[in-house]
């Protein structure tokens, strides 16, 4: 293992661990892209170039911004004021690690699993589009079939624009910020405001 | 002759790694690639700050910055010491670590993607097999980095303005890539290089560029409204609509910061500008074969700037659209148009190299324009505005 690979994981597996530990909720998040680029680059150095890219592509790219996303949406983002650590932490890594050895035991001693290839397989990019275009054509078609449907049937819902909404919103009493301004006598703004026919 | 100045750079880069030690010469190879850069990049950036100004200014009718050196020419030296010598403002209830690391993060993912745009003939810093891939991943890294520096400056404004960009980042990398794929299609690679040489062909002296087919065309103008979008230029300028909300994610920003916020911005416009070259103008090849002797970096070159132009010149043109206008564009018209595209270019591929395949294509598209359109506007009480005034 050479000691750029090594200091990869290091990297990952701390981040990881941050993003588990901290208590500002963004910054966990921020952490999560970390690990998930950390893996990218062990990928990259393993050869792996198009699960590398693909890593970047969808985790960093999509599932980070989808959590900050909804972080944004749905909390103010403060952090909390005592520990993210419940006080039987010990406890819970003690299991982890009991539950982690025994699977770890079972899965190297198992011998249900075909014996590592000798020679490593040559993934490029082509052969993966090779092997997606022969062996694996049905799920790539049923998939790629499910993502369309599903794109073209959010567009069509979305293509239908209610009118309701949009004539209401004028009904509504406005919200009232601070002080607000006296009305200016009338002729002065009414006449002059822009009617789009 | 006009082969080795085509071949000058690759051949001087040999010259300088042939006095090294041959277990340098890796190591020094990568530097001197990767070196150019950040050293031509950033150049371009200063020079088109400036061509930028002086035209909108000639659309505007005024006469742009013209005191510093030749008409004004040098204005970008003015900016960039004004710009160090500034005080570097944080925000007391920002967060003072995501915040500083903000613009850096901004620059890497843009730095990076020019490692594999071909500019010229053998000029690529990393021919990956994926390159296309690469390019697009490493783009999701500014979205993070608009988020970073838009929630750590504490100000509503900012987060505004990053919910703004990164809603809109990812409603238009949909068919700025179902755009791209069409070309993936026809060349059957992900690779970037490969793709130029691919249109690196001359029938009747015009070469193959994907621009000259119905579903090029079709394609090349969706990615270029799409790379608009996705570079926060006008008319998709919202995350910085200065008249709504200021400065939108970079408000918080002063000084050198700011500086570097404004080079990711136009970093990233000359990234997916060259991409959208690579892709549908042909890389580094000449239009006619009769051009070929012009060196393939000063093709490059000229069709960056061309498109460039072409921004300033809508940035000059177009009022900033609304933001459910924006998403309606995205969702509505560019994504239905995309995916018809790409079975377009699908029938392209399989109606053979004769005429009818240029009617069929082009109708098809011309009717999906049409209706798509139609819809877009449906419900939307388009008509001639009426404006009154006060007597």
């Amino acid at each position: 293992m050479s000691l750029f690979l090594v200091i990869t994981f290091v990297v990952t597996l701390l981040a990881a661990v941050a993003a588990m530990s901290l208590r500002n909720l963004v910054h966990c998040a921020l952490m999560l892209a970390i690990a998930f680029s950390g893996i990218a680059a062990a990928y990259l150095q393993l050869n792996a170039e198009f699960a590398g890219f693909t890593e970047i592509l969808v985790y960093v790219g999509a599932i980070a911004i989808l959590i900050v996303m909804a972080i944004l949406l749905t909390r103010s983002g403060e952090a909390p004021e005592k520990s993210v650590l419940t006080s039987g932490w010990l406890a819970g890594v003690v299991v982890t690690v009991m539950v982690f050895t025994t699977l770890g035991w079972a899965v190297l001693n198992s011998t249900a699993l075909p014996p590592p290839p000798v020679e490593a397989p040559q993934a490029t990019v082509k052969n993966i589009g090779d092997m997606l275009m022969t062996r694996y054509i049905l799920p790539l078609e049923i998939i790629a079939l499910m993502l369309t449907a599903a794109m073209i049937g959010a567009v069509i819902i979305a293509f239908k624009e209610d009118g309701k909404s949009k004539s209401s919103q004028g009904n509504e009493t406005p919200i009232q910020i601070g002080n607000q301004p006296e009305p200016l006598p009338a002729g002065s703004v009414e006449s002059r405001k822009e009617g789009v026919a | 002759m006009f082969d080795k100045l085509d071949q000058i750079f690759v051949t001087l880069k040999h010259l300088v790694m042939g006095h090294l030690p041959a277990a340098w010469q890796p190591l020094a190879s990568a530097v001197i690639s990767i070196a150019l850069i950040p050293i031509v990049f950033p150049g371009l950036f200063a020079i088109v700050t400036v061509i930028e100004r002086k035209g909108l200014g000639r659309i505007q009718n005024r006469y742009g910055p013209n005191r510093v050196g030749p008409f004004g020419f040098l204005q970008f030296v003015a900016d960039g010491i004004k710009a160090l010598i500034k005080e570097d403002v944080v925000p007391r209830a920002a967060d003072k670590m995501v915040h500083f690391l903000a613009p850096v993060m901004m620059l890497i993912p843009v730095l990076l993607a020019y490692a594999v745009l071909p500019f010229g003939r053998k000029m690529v810093v990393a021919d990956y097999d994926a390159g296309l891939l690469f390019f697009f991943a490493v783009g999701g890294g500014v979205e993070l980095s608009v988020f970073m520096a838009g929630w750590s400056s504490r100000n509503k404004y900012s987060l505004l303005g990053a919910m703004r960009a990164i809603a809109q980042m990812i409603s238009y990398e949909l068919p700025l890539i179902l755009s791209a794929v069409t070309v993936v299609m026809m060349v059957g690679s992900l690779n970037l290089s490969e793709i130029v040489k691919h249109q690196n062909q001359y029938t009747f002296g015009i070469a193959h560029w994907f621009v000259f087919s119905p579903w090029g065309l079709a394609g090349f103008l969706l990615f270029l409204v799409a790379s608009l979008a996705e570079s926060n230029r006008t008319p998709f300028d919202l995350p910085e609509a200065e008249s709504e909300i200021i400065a939108g994610y970079f408000t918080e920003y002063s000084g050198f910061k700011f500086a570097l916020f404004f080079l990711g911005e136009y970093l990233g416009m000359f990234a997916i500008s060259g991409l959208g070259i690579t892709l549908f103008l042909g890389g580094w090849t000449a239009p006619f074969s009769f051009l070929t002797w012009i060196p393939s970096y000063v093709w490059f070159l000229s069709k960056l700037l061309g498109i460039v132009f072409v921004f300033i010149w809508i940035r000059g043109t177009l009022p900033r659209l609304r933001m459910d206008q924006l998403m309606n564009f995205a969702w509505k018209f560019m994504l239905p148009l995309a995916l018809i595209n790409i079975v377009v270019a699908g029938i392209w591929h399989y109606m053979g190299p004769d005429w009818p395949r240029w009617l069929v294509c082009s109708a098809i598209l011309a009717c999906a324009y049409g209706l798509l359109g139609l819809g877009l506007m449906h419900n939307q009480k388009l008509g001639k505005r009426i404006y009154r005034y006060a007597e």
